[in-house]
């Protein structure tokens, strides 16, 4: 293929590397050696992570993890233009700012939609696996090339743009990956099964709103506990989704299963085991609590529990 | 894994949940946890980390989204794209905060029920468009809006959210609707992608009738906060990206 996933890893861990050399140049950081390590650490993870030996690269998420969890990561002072100069160029530049931000997810959609399977010679175009993915990481270099042209800016001066923002976000941004790690060790270890055995031997589901009440309430819990519906249906769904709700009390497959997802995401909404959407946006728009979006989204996920039952118990 | 089942490893989702509520570190939390988890299962030393680095290594594609667009999106801050945005956004006479973020709901549930989940993002969107024009938009109403700058962002990032979870639910061809079209075909039960997609319309009209109200109504807080400090000059909070030393 053309572009392989690989080769993203390699430039994000690229990127992370330049960054890390950025911090050990800039003597008024305040915590220049760790962070460096950290992120110097996380770009290796990035460029060699399948070819380092995986009890390695274990050692090297410990380390990562113990930067993070001493204090190790402060952000420096952030070196921007000033207001009046950014408001020149915002009316210098005008709508032509717009262009390469709308780049990004314009060749997105297009790459994965209309290239996600094209060929040219023998060769995919995109990473039939990661069309997507494959697509962002063309859209962003198209999209820097354009920005660099449109600014009379260097890529230079870009890394070092993204290296300010990634100080920003912190170790919020691997966060995700920790989560994904903690999940794959629940599989191994048997986690889901325990539960679910629990779930099918504890759960009362002779009456039908009760029923209800638990699969709903326990596809919530469960997806904040491991930080996604993807985890959580099929624990809800074959525990007291297809036993009871479709087995004994006839209910329509198709309602039982999307209401029963839709439940799972009232869940998703207010745990931060889902950083992805929960933790890293409080972090990229510099919110004091980290659970601010967590907090905004709380009242709307009640309530749409709440609603998602009713609605299941008058549609199934 | 024998047939009776292990119940030691969920010694794991004790210690995550006692972890987050406690406030740890999250990132602690989550290594001590995935730790916990494999010491309950008798995993060797030398395992337990196996797992650890191949777990970490095998989901690098999860902070690439965020990560990629980073310097295109640094670049164009520098080069005034927040202020460019603000600037657009307070010519429309009818926008306020509030209305801008219910038609964002709207776009982006709309969008991604058509499948077209990438029109959207925290880094590509939230952070550098929909925050600074729903801040820009309270500032040109109520003059200086202090901390109520931070429960607007907030709310752009739930509004990116909802809609995302909300709107893909429906859309046939994508993988939340396949994978739980496989699930009920291992159970025996045969289900067209077209009914799944359809049974979640009824919940994804009253998440955004539910949100899109919450969204709406944050103007008259806005008014209500606000006027409430009218009189006690508030200290303005930290613009987006100057950091407060």
């Amino acid at each position: 293929m053309i572009v392989s996933a690989q080769y993203l890893y390699w430039l994000a861990g690229a990127l992370l590397l330049a960054g890390a050399a950025m911090i050990l140049r800039d003597a008024a950081h305040p915590r220049r050696l760790w962070s460096a390590l950290f992120w110097a650490d996380l770009g290796v993870l990035f460029i060699a992570g399948d070819r380092i030996p995986p009890a390695v690269a274990g050692l090297q998420v410990l380390l990562l993890t113990a930067i993070a969890a001493c204090g190790g990561l402060r952000h420096g002072s952030a070196r921007r233009l000033s207001q009046s100069v950014r408001e020149a160029a915002a009316v210098r530049l005008g709508p032509k700012l717009l262009i390469p931000a709308l780049t990004i997810p314009a060749i997105t959609l297009i790459g994965s939609l209309a290239f996600d399977k094209t060929k040219i010679g023998s060769l995919f175009v995109l990473d039939p696996a990661n069309s997507t993915l494959a697509a962002l990481g063309v859209g962003c270099v198209v999209a820097l090339g354009i920005a660099c042209w449109l600014t009379r800016d260097s890529v230079t001066q870009a890394v070092r743009q993204s290296r300010e923002l990634t100080d920003v976000i912190g170790w919020t941004l691997v966060l995700p990956q920790m989560l994904a790690m903690l999940g794959a060790m629940f599989q191994h270890t048997g986690v889901g099964h325990a539960i679910a055995s629990l779930a099918e031997h504890y759960a009362a589901v002779d009456v039908r709103w009760i029923a209800v009440v638990i699969y709903c309430i326990g596809m919530a819990i469960f997806s904040v506990i491991m930080g996604g519906g993807f985890a959580s249906f099929p624990l809800m769904a074959g525990g007291v989704g297809v036993p009871a709700l479709i087995g004994t009390f006839h209910g329509d497959p198709a309602v039982v299963a999307a209401l029963g997802m839709f439940s799972a995401y009232t869940g998703v909404l207010v745990t931060p085991m889902a950083a992805h959407f929960n933790l890293i946006p409080a972090a990229l728009l510099e919110l004091p609590d980290r659970y601010g979006v967590i907090k905004a989204q709380a009242p709307t996920a009640m309530i749409v529990l709440v609603v998602n039952m009713f609605l299941l118990y008058y549609l199934m | 894994m024998s047939t009776a089942v292990d119940f030691w490893p969920l010694i794991g989702v004790a210690v995550v949940a006692l972890g987050f509520a406690c406030r740890f570190n999250p990132m602690l939390v989550v290594t001590v946890g995935a730790i916990a988890t494999g010491i309950a299962a008798k995993m060797p030393l030398q395992d337990l980390l196996a797992q650890l680095g191949t777990g970490f290594v095998k989901a690098r594609n999860l902070p690439l989204i965020t990560l990629l667009p980073l310097p295109v999106i640094g670049l164009l801050e520098r080069h005034g794209l927040r202020e460019y945005a603000q600037r657009v956004i307070v010519r429309i006479r009818a926008a306020t905060a509030g209305r801008l973020l219910v038609l964002y709901l709207f776009v982006r549930e709309l969008t991604a029920a058509l499948g077209l989940v990438s029109l959207g993002g925290h880094a590509q969107m939230v952070r550098p468009l929909i925050a600074p024009m729903a801040e820009g938009l309270a500032q040109e109403r109520h003059g200086p809006i202090g901390d109520a700058r931070y429960r607007l962002r907030a709310f752009a990032a739930s509004a990116d959210n909802i809609g995302l979870f909300f709107g893909e639910d429906v859309f046939v061809a994508f993988g939340v609707v396949l994978f739980m079209q496989n699930f009920l075909h291992g159970a025996g039960i045969e289900v067209s992608a077209v009914r799944l997609a359809a049974a979640g319309i009824p919940t994804a009209v009253c998440v955004f009738a539910i949100h899109g109200f919450r969204l709406y109504r944050l103007d008259n807080w806005l008014a209500c906060e606000l006027d409430k400090n009218a009189a006690t000059a508030a200290e303005p909070a930290s613009e987006l990206g100057e950091q407060s030393p």
